[in-house]
């Protein structure tokens, strides 16, 4: 190119091409920078498959076949929730703190990219986990599984990041800097616990087994559940709840980030 | 001024407080195409406010902001600008050349890859990544990122904190090519050499208003004192009673003294002492010019 473009060629818009372009590029920079970090990838994927193997695997070895689809389901559910909250709730506190997001902001960055950016990596690294939980789950838990069932389950963990993302994108939004990694496994650890992910709600006592469908982790597992052929209710309205749990964290973290940044 | 030159961005009567903490108080500044602005002021003067007004990043109380005679906030107008932050952190594990096709696929007509590197004096970067840079390649990453979009306007806020003088050069020289095509940029700097060797105007903020604003040479003019320095053995109490001497010092066998009119006084000092040697005249740099300006603003709130 000529130097002299600036003084003489008049600004022109986007083209809907270019504009299609810069929101691939921000995914895939997003998911290139957390991908080769090991700090993020590794407790994001480890945790849940560890937690699994332990608890899941070892020491219910002698399970029927039920109860291990029932395990995979509520482990999948564990595993999923860890990229929506850290991946957004961590990374959004990080930026608003480090002047990442500041920059930008100031950069013509189209609108939304960064978010959607974020969203499409924690989607990948949800399925990641719900490959890893279905290896161990097939190979040493011997679930049953066929290759439709096993293809809804990781579209269930793919979708079902969503909610926790935008839960995520609250706290993030919330808290600065080094305090949120804290407060996301303060709402992580117990909301699995209380939605029982770790012990089967009815081994739970009666007052937390009636609460437990405010969490939308719960709602989550009755949709892994089903995923898995072991449906005790139709899907829609825990879709439903998911969904409203989803639109109303983001449409509040979103008003935040407007008038905080 | 020529008022045929297009505006690219203007602040007019713009108030921004924080909470009871007036950061802007009714400032106007406009800059031109192809202009180097130099933003100067000591902390708390403003400076940030108003580049942050002008990028859109928060809202101006009163008063009006444009950006390409737009909201700062409409993307339209962001595309035409290029920025590097003081503060600014950028993905670690992202290499430089990931880094700088990601900001290129944000603007309409971008430069090629190879030409922001170049530009920038990171071509030898590319392949390596963020973390593994020095201070002061990260900056000079910062300001290929800043360019690389073909803005028409660069705003560089504290640009060469962190770089030793020979990248600072090259990064001056990249600025005055950058501004001989037609691209306008607004630095703000603490380095007043740096103000001093870029700026065509520059504008000096104080207590959130304009304190000054021309050229080097017009705000230096400002501060209406010359130094003289020789040796010579002329008594430094007679020579403070000369008219148009404000100051006059002994240094060992050296003589140090401030005028208003060297002309004259350099006359009347060559005719006192026909020994005087090694003489040394110097006009207030920007440096005084800015020390003076910023301490009659101080002086003023005081009185006040």
């Amino acid at each position: 190119m000529s130097v002299t473009a600036i003084a003489t060629v008049p600004y022109q818009g986007m083209t809907s091409r270019r504009l299609l372009a810069a929101y691939a590029m921000e995914a895939r920079s997003e998911c290139l920078r957390y991908f080769r970090a090991p700090g993020f990838l590794l407790p994001v994927t480890l945790f849940p498959t560890m937690f699994y193997l332990l608890f899941g695997i070892v020491m219910n070895h002698n399970a029927d076949a039920n109860t291990a689809r029932y395990l995979l389901a509520s482990y999948g559910v564990f595993g999923v929730m860890s990229p929506g909250l850290f991946g957004f709730g961590v990374s959004l506190a990080m930026e608003r703190e480090n002047g990442l997001l500041t920059l930008k902001r100031a950069m013509p960055m189209p609108p939304g990219a960064y978010l959607l950016g974020k969203m499409v990596m924690a989607m990948l690294a949800a399925a990641i986990v719900m490959l890893l939980l279905l290896a161990l789950g097939i190979g040493l838990a011997h679930v049953q599984l066929g290759v439709s069932q096993a293809l809804v389950f990781i579209v269930t963990g793919m979708l079902g990041v969503l909610p926790f993302c935008a839960l995520g994108m609250l706290v993030g939004t919330l808290v600065k800097g080094q305090g949120a990694p804290g407060v996301i496994n303060l709402i992580y650890l117990p909301m699995s616990f209380l939605s029982g992910l770790w012990i089967p709600l009815s081994a739970l006592p009666q007052a937390l087994q009636r609460i437990a469908p405010i969490w939308p982790s719960a709602h989550l597992q009755q949709l892994a559940l089903g995923s898995l052929g072991m449906g005790q209710s139709p899907a829609w309205p825990h879709l439903l709840v998911l969904l409203a749990y989803g639109v109303g964290f983001f449409l509040l973290a979103a008003r935040r980030l407007r008038r905080v940044g | 001024m020529n008022p045929s030159v297009a505006v690219v961005a203007s602040l007019s009567g713009v108030v921004k407080r924080y909470g009871a903490l007036t950061a802007l108080d009714g400032l106007d500044l406009m800059l031109h195409r192809g202009e180097l602005l130099a933003l100067l002021g000591p902390n708390g003067a403003g400076k940030s406010t108003a580049i942050s007004l002008l990028l859109g990043l928060i809202r101006a109380d009163a008063g009006r902001v444009e950006l390409f005679g737009q909201d700062p906030q409409a993307i339209d107008a962001r595309r035409r600008i290029g920025v590097m932050l003081q503060s600014a952190f950028l993905p670690s594990t992202l290499t430089v050349s990931e880094l700088l096709r990601l900001t290129m696929s944000y603007y309409p007509a971008p430069r090629s890859l190879a030409e922001s590197a170049e530009m920038a004096g990171v071509s030898d970067l590319l392949s390596r990544r963020y973390a593994a840079l020095s201070g002061g390649q990260q900056r000079r990453v910062q300001f290929a990122l800043a360019l690389c979009g073909r803005p028409e306007l660069l705003f560089l806020d504290e640009p060469t904190v962190g770089m030793d003088i020979d990248a600072r050069q090259k990064l001056w020289a990249a600025i005055r090519r950058l501004t001989a095509e037609g691209c306008a940029v607004v630095l703000t700097t603490h380095y007043l050499e740096e103000a001093e060797a870029l700026a065509q105007r520059v504008v000096v903020l104080g207590k959130g208003r304009v304190l000054s604003q021309g050229s080097v040479d017009e705000l230096r003019a400002h501060v209406a004192v010359t130094r003289i320095r020789c040796i010579s053995d002329l008594d430094v109490h007679a020579l403070a009673q000369w008219p148009h001497i404000s100051r006059a010092e002994r240094d060992g066998t050296h003589l140090l003294l401030h005028s208003d009119a060297p002309e004259r006084v350099l006359r009347r000092l060559l005719d006192a002492d026909p020994l005087l040697s090694e003489l040394e005249v110097r006009r207030a740099g920007l440096v005084e010019a800015f020390t003076e300006l910023t301490r009659e603003s101080a002086a003023e709130k005081e009185a006040a």
